[in-house]
């Protein structure tokens, strides 16, 4: 069974519907009709180059570049994740503790997956490596984000009363425990939310890809089940590292509350 | 400089940091010293700054020991500052208190609604606030308060029964040292007075008066 072929025309007619969105944005003031055009654009030029890299990554077989790609990969995945919160440290800083924690989660579960149950032949193989990096990497992108997004603007918020426990003598930790703790379930939450609505309210991308493929439905669910594990371990690794990093960097030796070193985004 | 014949409860010596200071002073177990000084002068940057939640540079001592040689949460449990807008965690009143049966006795003198620890934090008036924090911070008896405005939100019978509570602590050896808009504060509580001008402390206008 062959996949049915899609031409520009059948795209041109999907894009349509996000036209409508566009023209509701506007219609009710959300303001968010710019951000969705641009957003939009960039999906389907940075989907056709890298349907045109992998292309050729798959086809030249030299792990060095596979390395060098999924570097990159991480790397703009760390700058997406630390751009989105509305409150800020530093640029470089959110970057590294983004890059940190997107990085080592997405490293550990896809390493774990391509030697444990892919194991293709070599087990970096790019036809694997890259791919599956990549959707781990979109999921653990979005619940670091949320995590940063949720701890950086609960810090900001609650500024009253992390100072008056601090005052009262309480250890840093102790006053920021519910942030953080809030700040990971916030990040997990969704990956929570998919793996129980998964068949039911929707069916997941990748086995919907699958089928439309031409696989066998219980094959297509056997590797949404996998990834579905993959997701979840790695979004969680990622909340949680994101949490304890972007916290550490709001206190200082004497464990004070460091709010200066917030900036709000432009 | 002369010394005190005791150990001075607290004492800052060239305490500052970029935005404040240098601030030299020393406070006696059971003294009250008042700030007084425009909004904006630096009189909680002081605070914050002697209480360690602000960075600073420059010495401080409790009791002869160097703020150094404590950490940040050991220094605030016994050097402990009440910030002008009370913070709160939870939302009932109870769980921001370690003890709340012992806080009971201490509410009644303050004529806080008899049920107040029973309460959520929400239905307080921003007065109740106020007085609770400042009963939550003298929960487990620091030796040195420094108070921000802690009479600010207050009705002059509450500011009396405020003041009566903080009297009866300074007496037991507290020192207290207090930032307020109040004139007649100082002299109400027996404080020695002190002027933030632009972020520096000096002395009256007018001299103290006699005690």
């Amino acid at each position: 069974m062959n996949p049915i072929p899609l031409t520009a025309r059948d795209l041109a007619v999907s894009a349509a519907l996000l036209a409508l969105d566009g023209l509701l944005s506007i219609g009710l003031s959300l303001g968010l009709h710019r951000a969705m055009l641009i957003a939009a654009v960039r999906m389907v030029v940075q989907l056709l180059l890298v349907g045109l890299v992998l292309r050729f990554v798959f086809a030249a077989h030299a792990p060095l570049l596979t390395l060098g790609l999924l570097l990159l990969m991480v790397a703009v995945a760390a700058r997406e994740a630390s751009a989105r919160p509305a409150q800020r440290l530093g640029r470089l800083v959110m970057f590294a503790i983004a890059g940190a924690a997107i990085g080592s989660a997405t490293g550990v579960t896809a390493i774990l997956a391509l030697t444990t149950a892919l194991r293709p032949r070599p087990w970096y193989d790019a036809r694997y490596a890259i791919p599956l990096t990549g959707i781990v990497l979109g999921n653990v992108l979005n619940g670091c984000s949320l995590t940063l997004d949720s701890l950086l603007g609960g810090i900001r918020r609650e500024r009253a009363a992390i100072e008056a426990r601090l005052a009262l003598g309480h250890s840093f930790a102790l006053a920021t425990g519910r942030l953080r703790r809030e700040a990971m379930r916030r990040g997990m939450l969704p990956i929570i939310n998919q793996m129980s609505a998964a068949g039911l309210v929707t069916l997941p991308g990748i086995m919907t890809g699958q089928i439309l493929a031409g696989l066998d439905p219980i094959a297509a669910v056997k590797y949404q089940i996998l990834l579905m594990f993959l997701l979840g371990g790695g979004g969680g690794l990622a909340a949680i590292m994101a949490a304890m990093l972007t916290a550490r960097r709001f206190t200082d030796g004497r464990e004070r509350l460091r709010l200066d070193r917030l900036t709000a985004a432009q | 400089m002369t010394e005190a014949r005791e150990t001075p409860r607290l004492r800052l010596r060239g305490l500052r940091s970029a935005h404040a200071g240098p601030f030299d002073l020393t406070l006696a177990a059971g003294e009250a010293v008042t700030i007084q000084g425009a909004s904006g002068s630096g009189k909680s940057l002081l605070l914050r700054m002697i209480a360690d939640l602000d960075p600073s540079v420059g010495d401080v001592w409790l009791d002869g020991v160097a703020r150094t040689g404590m950490t940040g949460p050991q220094w605030r449990a016994r050097v402990r500052y009440c910030a002008a807008e009370s913070g709160w965690w939870a939302e009932s009143v109870a769980a921001h208190f370690a003890m709340p049966e012992a806080i009971a006795p201490l509410a009644a003198r303050l004529a806080l609604p008899e049920a107040v620890l029973g309460m959520a934090v929400s239905q307080l008036s921003s007065g109740e606030r106020q007085q609770l924090a400042l009963l939550r911070a003298l929960g487990d008896a620091p030796a040195v308060l420094l108070l921000d405005e802690p009479t600010a939100a207050l009705d002059p019978a509450s500011v009396a029964r405020v003041e009566a509570l903080l009297d009866e602590h300074r007496r037991a050896g507290m020192a207290l040292l207090l930032a307020t808009h109040d004139p007649a504060q100082p002299q109400r509580l027996g404080a020695r007075v002190l002027r933030m001008v632009d972020r520096r402390l000096c002395p009256p206008v007018l001299p103290a008066m006699p005690a």
